[in-house]
């Protein structure tokens, strides 16, 4: 294989794990923090862009010719929205059966990933819905059309996840909202006894695990152009196999997993065959499951006597 | 008797007089035919035509009369292009609607699954619009289609590549799927007779309802093939065909009639991206002189009848035709007169050999310009 067809494997494979970890962020975070897997968290990626598409239209409409601004705007009003929904999950789905079985909110959370899909799907058409390329520039490397290439927004995503991974570690490790996270994660039950509102904390985890599917919902719209309200349910279960491989529970394992999972589906469609790209991925999460059954960053769990 | 086991027993009785009365009711009113196709989902934009067809063909058959002075109430079946939904759908339809005919589905991989069910109950169904071999090839006795088959079609598109477009390299790509797996391998077939399977650089498979073929995309531009053809629907060819030309690979984009609808703009982010690009199809209704004053009444309804719009219409003509003529909706006694009659339908006049294909069918290739509209070409 050429030099520049492995380079440009690289660099698809770096995007694609670098949506993936953003999304597994959410996942992992939810996890960590109440032993359950928000599988709604897939749909509100999948919220996240459209409000993007919707975003965009209307600061377009009135005559916004910034497109950076526009960005901004669109960046900034699609994390609130879909953090707002994150918010919404929690005390709907997830808080009244904060005391019922460990099944209950899953199902719950399942129920809520068919309302969004069906409330997006009445309210915005069944219809692929598409956004024209807004930042057609694309960086070139090499010669004639032995080329690797990589678009700005694909530098945009890699670099916005690895920025955003940095922030939430600063965030975790350093702030005083971190430190109530960690040790709700440790011992919700001897964290609200140390006087942390640990319904607040929950909260906050489910509004960070939105907002940050809301920056990989707005990369995503830019890079790839098209969506509808069917693309939470591939991407989710993705993103979930790459929190899965890294370590539920651990922030940098989601990223790992993400990236991880992106190199390997994109490696090995290159190498091998397409068709059997998520054969490999998955045979991947197996092994490493059976030599490191918490995954690769994952803490093993300590029985609490 | 005690007080409160009678207004119980009355209660059932209003009750089920009501519902027996409902019943004949509706049932001397109106026969129910099923329209079943993906009504949500990716490739909603299919059964929307399916829909806007037999819709307008059931007013239009209702205005002059009905069918033996019933009229048609036509009930809507979504399978999302989901094999099993398809046959919950057609169990629904059938247990539940008491459909006497149905018109669907349209993905091959719902069609086939589906059409099972209507003919293990003896309902009449014809599919506007599945073009897989297999949809007619399993001995159905109710089983009809409105279309070619891929058979036809699949050839068509390796003709033109190879004799048209003079191809040098050919990739190969499908979507794993029934209908996209099979026109794909039905065009491979006739480019091995054509001599040409030498040509051929690529064969993979992506996966429905992904967004991101990059990886794909790299691997044709690695193999520097000229031409790229996709088996699949507007879904999948919209991104794939983005991620072609935003990576720089200039090969002519062919497909087939799962990708030829206005979706694909929308799909592709741009009809920039799809400008160039061939793809085969049932030929254009909207052109047929029979379909002239229909196609107006389509357009003063607002609705544009493209695609398998008037396949839809068309469908519903041949059913209400053969309950005219055999006053009946029994499937076998209806099949049996579509097998032997010729019905003239807003396409022209249509019959059908013993398996359910029509005697005469046709697929035309089209090309999409640069403001996101296609049109037939001439051969």
């Amino acid at each position: 294989m050429d030099w520049h067809i492995l380079a440009q494997q690289l660099v698809n494979g770096l995007t694609l794990g670098s949506i993936y970890g953003l999304i597994a962020i959410g996942y992992t975070m939810v996890y960590g923090i109440i032993g359950m897997i928000n599988f709604a968290h897939g749909d509100v990626y999948m919220l996240s862009a459209y409000v993007t598409a919707i975003s965009l239209a209307t600061l377009f409409s009135f005559g916004l010719d910034s497109l950076p601004f526009a960005l901004l705007v669109t960046l900034v009003m699609t994390m609130v929205i879909t953090a707002a929904y994150g918010w919404t999950i929690e005390r709907i789905a997830y808080r009244p059966l904060r005391g019922s079985t460990r099944l209950a909110p899953l199902i719950s959370a399942i129920g809520v990933s068919l309302v969004l899909q069906n409330g997006v799907q009445l309210s915005q058409g069944a219809r692929t819905q598409g956004v024209p390329s807004l930042i057609p520039t694309t960086l070139r490397f090499g010669e004639g059309d032995d080329f690797v290439q990589i678009t700005l927004v694909q530098v945009m995503i890699i670099v916005v996840s690895l920025s955003s991974m940095a922030a939430l570690t600063w965030l975790i490790q350093r702030t005083s909202l971190g430190r109530q996270c960690r040790a709700t994660q440790q011992d919700r039950r001897m964290a609200a006894i140390l006087g942390i509102n640990t319904d607040r904390i929950i909260s906050s985890v489910f509004i960070i695990g939105a907002a940050m599917a809301a920056i990989a919902g707005v990369l995503v719209t830019l890079n790839y152009g098209s969506f509808d309200f069917y693309i939470g349910f591939v991407t989710g279960i993705k993103a979930f196999t790459a929190a899965v491989l890294g370590g539920i529970g651990s922030l940098p394992g989601a990223m790992l997993g993400g990236l991880i999972l992106g190199l390997a589906e994109a490696l090995f469609s290159g190498m091998v065959n397409t068709d059997y790209k998520d054969v490999f991925a998955f045979s991947l999460l197996v092994l490493v499951l059976i030599f490191r059954p918490t995954g690769l960053l994952g803490k093993p769990e300590v029985e609490k006597v | 008797m005690d007080l409160p086991s009678f207004p119980r027993g009355l209660l059932a009785m209003v009750l089920a007089g009501g519902l027996s009365l409902s019943g004949l009711a509706s049932a001397a009113e109106t026969i129910k035919i099923g329209v079943a196709g993906p009504m949500t989902g990716g490739n909603a934009a299919f059964g929307e035509q399916f829909w806007n067809g037999a819709s307008q063909a059931a007013a239009a058959i209702n205005a002059a009369g009905g069918i033996n002075g019933k009229q048609i109430e036509l009930v809507k079946g979504d399978d999302a292009c989901e094999p099993k939904q398809a046959v919950a759908v057609a169990n629904r339809l059938l247990d539940q609607d008491k459909v006497a005919a149905v018109i669907g589905h349209f993905c091959s991989s719902s069609t086939i699954p589906a059409s099972e069910v209507y003919a293990d109950a003896g309902v009449l169904v014809i599919t506007p619009g599945s073009t897989n071999p297999k949809v007619t090839e399993r001995g159905l006795p109710t089983v009809f289609r409105m279309c070619g088959r891929d058979d036809q079609q699949g050839p068509m598109a390796a003709d033109f590549i190879v004799k048209k477009l003079k191809a040098k390299k050919i990739a190969v790509v499908h979507d794993k799927d029934t209908y996209g797996q099979g026109i794909a391998d039905a065009m491979r077939a006739r480019l091995k007779e054509l001599k040409a399977d030498k040509k051929e650089v690529l064969y993979e498979g992506l996966t429905r309802g992904e967004k991101d073929f990059n990886p794909l995309v790299t691997k044709i531009k690695g193999t520097g093939a000229d031409e790229v053809y996709f088996g699949g629907l507007y879904n999948e060819a919209g991104p794939l065909l983005r991620q072609m030309r935003d990576q720089g690979v200039k090969a002519t984009f062919v497909s087939g009639d799962g990708s030829l609808d206005p979706a694909i703009v929308a799909a592709a982010g741009g009809p920039k991206f799809i400008e160039g690009s061939y793809m085969t199809s049932v030929r254009e209704a909207r052109n047929i002189p029979a379909a002239k004053k229909v196609v107006a009444k389509f357009k003063a309804a607002g609705i544009d009848p493209a695609g398998y719009t008037l396949y839809a219409y068309a469908s519903l003509q041949s059913i209400a035709d053969a309950m005219k003529a055999t006053k009946s909706t029994d499937g076998k006694k209806l099949a049996d007169w579509l097998k032997s009659h010729t019905v003239t339908t807003v396409l022209g006049p249509k019959n059908w050999d013993a398996k359910g294909d029509l005697k005469e069918s046709g697929f035309s290739i089209y090309v999409w310009d640069a403001n996101g509209n296609y049109k037939e070409i001439a051969l």
